[in-house]
Parts: structure tokens; sequence; C-alpha cells
């Protein structure tokens, strides 16, 4: 078996190419995906025989949980894989994927808040599903701020990625938190083992939803990729080519 | 317009329904914003590094 893929895969402008010649693709069928499912989910669901009108809010909340979770899996893999061979395009994956996933999370807990108050009477419950995405939301942060902190750039990809990888174990703890402790919180309806619980014509939309927002992030790291990577080749030839000088 | 203002009440559920499309749609869009924002300083960034030859 050949590895010169997996070679090309570390190689910053194979990388930078191929990111902006993808994002198109990623970008456009994410835009119309969410824009269908916003009318799958606004207008043709019917209302939930509990919630009423209120249930609606799951197509805004889940794809914000779904992307503070999968965001964080995707900075962990990259920055384990940078970590272990040394390759750097894979730390500025990580680094790319921090900022989106943090503001992810922070919409996830404002919109699970703003479901909380109509359907538990409360804003805010130190609850295991809760207080394990507010840890999350501190992650992120904590990456960023640690980045940030290190003028050296490898030290700050490497102590970085250390603390991603670590930190990864709360993803689980926050998928299965409703199911190992008592919580105010739903139980998964979608991901869960068997059929899903939401009936076919509120379930399209939200898987709509769901494919929509990982494909508008891989358009999105893609972007922050290429950034990423031109702030890390300070003096390479083929830069020069993509910038037009 | 009764079927419109009734679509916007939501069931009643209007002010927590439309704050949570706001929120979290507003940080899509911004996450487009900042990536694009962060790639033209990044270009701007290295132009002046190949032109200057100084490293900022």
């Amino acid at each position: 078996m050949s590895w010169t893929w997996f070679h090309r895969l570390g190689s910053p402008p194979y990388i930078y190419g191929l990111a902006r010649r993808l994002t198109p693709w990623l970008a456009w069928p994410a835009g119309a995906l969410i824009v269908a499912a916003l009318y799958g989910g606004l207008v043709l669901a019917p209302p939930d025989y509990q919630q009423g009108d209120g249930f609606r809010i799951i197509y805004m909340h889940a794809p914000s949980a779904w992307m503070s979770l999968m965001v964080y899996t995707t900075m962990a893999v990259a920055a384990a894989v940078g970590l272990i061979w040394r390759i750097k395009v894979a730390h500025a994956v990580a680094a790319s994927c921090a900022p989106i996933g943090a503001s992810f999370t922070l919409a996830a807990l404002v919109t699970g808040s703003l479901w909380g108050e109509p359907m538990w009477g409360t804003w805010w419950e130190w609850d295991p599903r809760l207080t394990s995405e507010l840890i999350l939301l501190f992650l992120y942060l904590g990456y960023m701020g640690l980045r940030g902190a290190i003028e050296d750039a490898q030290r700050a990809d490497r102590t970085s990625a250390v603390l991603a990888v670590v930190g990864v174990v709360n993803v689980p703890i926050i998928h299965y938190s409703v199911t190992w402790w008592n919580s105010l919180h739903q139980a998964p309806s979608v991901m869960r083992v068997g059929k899903p619980t939401l009936s076919t014509a509120m379930l399209v939309p939200l898987l709509m939803m769901l494919l929509g927002f990982t494909l508008y992030f891989a358009a999105v790291l893609l972007v922050r990729l290429r950034a990423e990577i031109l702030n890390r080749e300070r003096s390479a030839s083929w830069v020069r080519e993509v910038v037009g000088t | 317009m009764d079927r419109v203002r009734e679509f916007l009440d939501m069931g009643g559920y209007a002010a927590f329904v439309w704050p949570a499309y706001a929120v979290t749609l507003a940080v899509a869009l911004l996450n487009v914003a900042w990536a694009r924002r962060a790639l033209a300083r990044s270009v701007a960034a290295a132009r002046r590094r190949l032109a200057g030859g100084g490293d900022s």
C-alpha cells in the first residue's frame, strides 16, 4: 500500500489548494439544506402534542449541541494526529476548530435555556447535561486562551493539543449524561439505539438540519484552515503564488 | 394576515422560539464572516511579508 496520500495530506500547499476547491461544494449544499430544513421545521412539521410550537426550538438547539460535540471531537482527533505524527497541518485544523465550536456551544446553552424556561420552568439548573455542556465551553475557551498565551507557535500547538485530547473525555459524558444520571434534560430522540422517537414530519427537517450544519462546519473550517496555514508558512515560495503578489 | 400572525405567535411560545432561531442563525452567519475576515487578514499579512521581507 502506498502512503503518498497520507504524506500529501500533511503538505500545506496541497491542503491549501484542496480546501479552496472544496469549500463551495460544501457551502452551497449546506445553505440549501439549512434553508429547506428551516421551512420544514417551522412550517411543515406539525406542533408537538405536549410542547405545541415550543418544540420547534429543537431545530436550532439540536444542531448547535451536535456542532459543539462534533467540532470538539474533530479538534481532539486533529490535535492527537498533530501530536503523534508531528504534522503541522493537523495542528492548524485543531486551532481552526476552536472558535467555531465555542460559539456553537454558547448557542446550544442559550437555546437550551430558552427551551428550558417554558418547558421546565427554569432557565438554568445544575443538571449533569447542562453542567457538562458548560464545561465543554470552558474547555474551548481554555484551549483558545492557552494558544493565545504561548508565544512560540510549536509549543502553543503541542501544549494546547494535550488539553484538547485530555478534554475529549467530556464528550461521552455529555452524550450519555441523560442516560447515566437522573437528568431534567430529555433522553435522545434521534441518536439512540433503535428507531428515533420523533414522527417523520418532525424528524426529516431535523436530519436535514444536522446534515446541513455538518457540511457548513466543513466549509467554515476549510476557510479558517487556509488562514491558519498561511500564518504558519513564513517563507514558502508557494505562498507567493496563492496570494498573488 | 391572520395566518401570518398565528405563525409569528408560535402557539404562545414566540418569546422563546424566535430568540432561539435568532441566536443560532446569528452564530452561523458570524462564523462565516469571522472565517472570511481571518483569511483576508492572513492573505494581506502574507502579501506584506513577501513585499517587504518583514515578519509582520
